[in-house]
């Protein structure tokens, strides 16, 4: 199959992509959670049939300042506001018992902000390090540049499309981004690359059976490894669906953002890192004529 | 014998050992099939071997996070505005020490003390599992701890606390007795013999007088001295309930904090919560797991279910792991074991690809052994670079610009663990039982 006739193609749905997500992170922004804005959580679970409505009015009959009352589970309610002291928790968690008959208080988080832009510039440290790290190794591996910096690209450009989902997520169904996401997003930097990784090598091994031109070789990889890539995937994605579907609503999120990355993982093997190594492929074979002349 | 027989026997025996040690201590047996009626729990007996001098003793019981288990997580900062730029790192470092005796003393199991510096701030983390009341905790790390004994100037409403050279430097131990007369807890302290000495002259000084004991500026109690206490040891009588004189005469013990600190983070994880997300999570897993063993049968057959075989054994093996070394578990910890889960995974459908492949060029053995020998490039270069990403954010020498605990760690320890534990079943177990068990159709060379 010539997979590289359509490179255009694959670029132009990988750049529609990318500006969604800056509209979506420009405009939106991603909804941080309380592991970065700081802030205090109270999780209670009220027996009985009450809602949300319910537990909001009786606490802003007692004056409180909310930030916003989730449901959790089936009767867990979720307490958001600015930082709470113990004395402050103590009494909205009195006025809820005055109301109700059975309030059991679950969970009771103060965060403050300072934590996380500590987290955030540590993890980038991390990423940026790893990313250089991978860079040269794969450019080791395959004797080329060429080969570290598509993998890499395609990483970021995964890594870049969550990021922008997650700010449509946010705005229209409220998903936040917490703890959890960065450990997603450092999920799906490790998968993109695995999965680039698989690719590259059959376009590697191709090559030392005597190759020919490079569009040729990758569209022989991409035919003879897709089978892997897609079944590869659908392993993972069974296991996400189900803790989506059965797991329970602290986790639901995060499966989302890994199922996300994990297709984006699987999408961009073959269609953004192979493409942009055709191209730099052909970039260079330009320049070194140009430099004949 | 041949040699693949052998490797199969070894594994077997490595599988058994892992599956002994992945067990949990009690099984409660429940069953109720018509006639037969079993109802008993089997208890797993802990390692506990002697040979001669060699003594072995284990219990192998899986150590679940903050998060999984409940507990607390506390961030203090530490005010080192007064202490100079040279001394700040003993300081911080001889605070973490003073903290860590005390949570130890209050009897934590697996607590996790670690300073924090980052852009000039200094930290201590402080996480507690299984601790679901926090207040308390804090209020025993977060005292200076500070013990003075001052002296009484003016008379009546018009006095000054004079503090005196005596303080809880000089104690050699504090420990809670019970008052005699009163019947009220009470701390008993003994000085060091210089502290002894002080004490006597101090009291000798202030007969008829009262003399202050100050916990941080806060006055404890002010008794009267009768006469010169020599003997070097006093008691502090107060109001106080048992566990607040536990924890003072831990405080005491354990020594004084060099720099103020306050809490900035407190999270509190109910056990409820946590067992209720993770019980769910569990059946969620089981369920993936099924449907990706089911998966790679539909897909690949018999290769298939030599597959899964291995991925059992890679299952046992790494459990087992997380008890010997051992891993506290965290939710970003099991997807770092998923994450390795797809990649083992991904090891043998890369073989078993690459085996449909190689089987129509040539003979069935060669070709299962020419697929290894072809899949191990892009396994290992795969592997490898994950590795890298993962030695990165485990940041095995706790460099300060990186994460130094939580769970992007506890993600990056289960994910090396998966990797390599998924490599000796993807290549050696997978291989060997291969090599063993898949014979060729009739009809296939």
């Amino acid at each position: 199959m010539n997979w590289m006739k359509y490179k255009l193609l694959y670029f132009a749905i990988s750049l529609t992509m990318i500006v969604i997500s800056i509209y979506g992170l420009s405009t939106w922004g991603l909804k941080l959670g309380v592991d970065f804005t700081g802030g205090s959580v109270l999780e209670v679970k009220i027996s009985g049939d009450v809602s949300t409505e319910d537990v909001k009015k009786v606490l802003n009959e007692s004056e409180f300042d909310l930030t916003s009352v989730l449901i959790s589970g089936d009767d867990g309610f979720i307490v958001k506001t600015p930082p709470l002291d113990a004395g402050e928790k103590n009494k909205i968690v009195e006025a809820l018992n005055q109301s109700y008959d059975e309030v059991v208080e679950l969970r009771y988080e103060i965060v403050g902000p300072a934590i996380g832009p500590e987290l955030v510039k540590k993890t980038i440290y991390a990423i940026a390090i790893a990313a250089g790290a991978i860079l040269l190794w794969i450019a080791y591996q395959f004797k080329s540049i060429k080969y570290g910096a598509s993998a890499i690209l395609a990483m970021f450009h995964d890594s870049f499309i969550l990021l922008g989902s997650f700010a449509l997520l946010g705005h229209f169904y409220g998903a936040e981004v917490d703890f959890l996401f960065v450990t997603a997003l450092l999920t799906t930097l490790s998968f993109s690359v695995h999965d680039t990784i698989v690719v590259f090598d059959r376009i590697r091994e191709i090559n030392k059976r005597g190759g020919g031109d490079l569009v040729d070789v990758t569209n022989r990889a991409l035919t003879e490894t897709m089978v892997r890539s897609l079944n590869n995937s659908f392993t993972i994605i069974f296991m996400l669906v189900a803790l989506l579907l059965l797991g329970g609503s602290t986790i639901k999120w995060f499966a989302v953002a890994l199922l996300i990355g994990t297709i984006l993982g699987t999408y961009s093997s073959p269609f953004v890192a192979t493409p942009l190594l055709v191209t730099f492929d052909n970039m260079g074979k330009k320049i070194r004529e140009r430099m004949k002349k | 014998m041949s040699s693949a027989v052998k490797k199969l026997i070894a594994i077997g025996l490595i599988t058994l050992f892992s599956f002994y040690i992945a067990l949990p201590a009690v099984i409660p047996v429940n069953l109720n099939y018509g006639p037969v009626k079993i109802d008993k729990t089997i208890e797993r007996p802990n390692l506990n071997v002697n040979w001669g001098k060699i003594s072995l003793n284990k219990s192998f019981d899986l150590i679940l996070g903050l998060d999984l288990a409940g507990g607390s997580h506390l961030v203090f900062e530490a005010d080192l505005s007064g202490v100079s730029d040279e001394k700040k790192e003993a300081a911080i470092t001889g605070a973490r020490n003073i903290i860590e005796r005390r949570v130890n003393l209050f009897g934590v199991a697996e607590p996790n003390v670690q300073t924090s510096s980052f852009e000039g701030k200094d930290r201590i983390i402080v996480e507690l599992p299984g601790i679901t009341d926090p207040d308390e905790a804090i209020s025993l790390i977060g005292k200076t701890a500070q013990l003075v004994f001052a002296e009484v100037e003016g008379e009546e409403e018009d006095f000054n606390l004079i503090p005196s050279e005596l303080t809880g430097a000089n104690l050699k131990t504090a420990s809670v007795v019970f008052d005699q007369t009163t019947g009220k807890p009470a701390i008993s302290l003994e000085f060091t013999t210089e502290g002894g000495e002080m004490f006597e002259e101090l009291t000798e000084r202030n007969i008829g007088k009262n003399l202050p004991i100050l916990l941080d500026g806060i006055v404890l109690s002010a008794p009267v001295v009768q006469e010169t206490i020599s003997g070097g040891s006093a008691q502090i009588t107060g109001n106080f309930t048992v566990d607040e004189a536990k924890n003072l005469s831990i405080q005491l013990n354990a020594g004084v904090l060099p720099v103020p600190i306050k809490v900035v983070e407190q999270r509190t994880v109910g056990a409820t919560l946590g067992r209720d997300s993770v019980e769910k999570s569990i059946r969620a897993g089981l369920v993936g797991v099924v449907m990706v063993l089911l998966f790679m049968i539909l897909s690949y057959g018999k290769l298939g279910l030599v597959a899964d075989i291995g991925l059992i054994i890679f299952g046992i093996i790494t459990l087992a792991l997380y008890k010997l070394i051992p891993v506290v578990l965290t939710l970003p910890g099991i997807a770092g074991f998923l994450l390795a889960v797809g990649m083992a995974v991904d090891s043998n459908i890369l073989i078993f690809e690459r085996f449909k492949e190689e089987k129509k060029k040539r003979p069935y053995a060669d070709a299962l052994e020419v697929s290894f020998g072809r899949a191990w490039d892009s396994i290992r270069d795969a592997n490898i670079a994950t590795l890298i990403t993962v030695f990165i954010l485990t940041n095995p020498f706790d460099w300060d610009f990186l994460h130094t605990s939580g769970p992007v760690r506890g993600f990056a320890i289960t994910l090396a663990l998966g990797i390599v534990v998924g490599l000796f079943t993807g290549i050696v177990v997978t291989r060997n039982l291969l090599r063993v068990f898949i014979k060729p159709k009739k009809g296939e060379k």
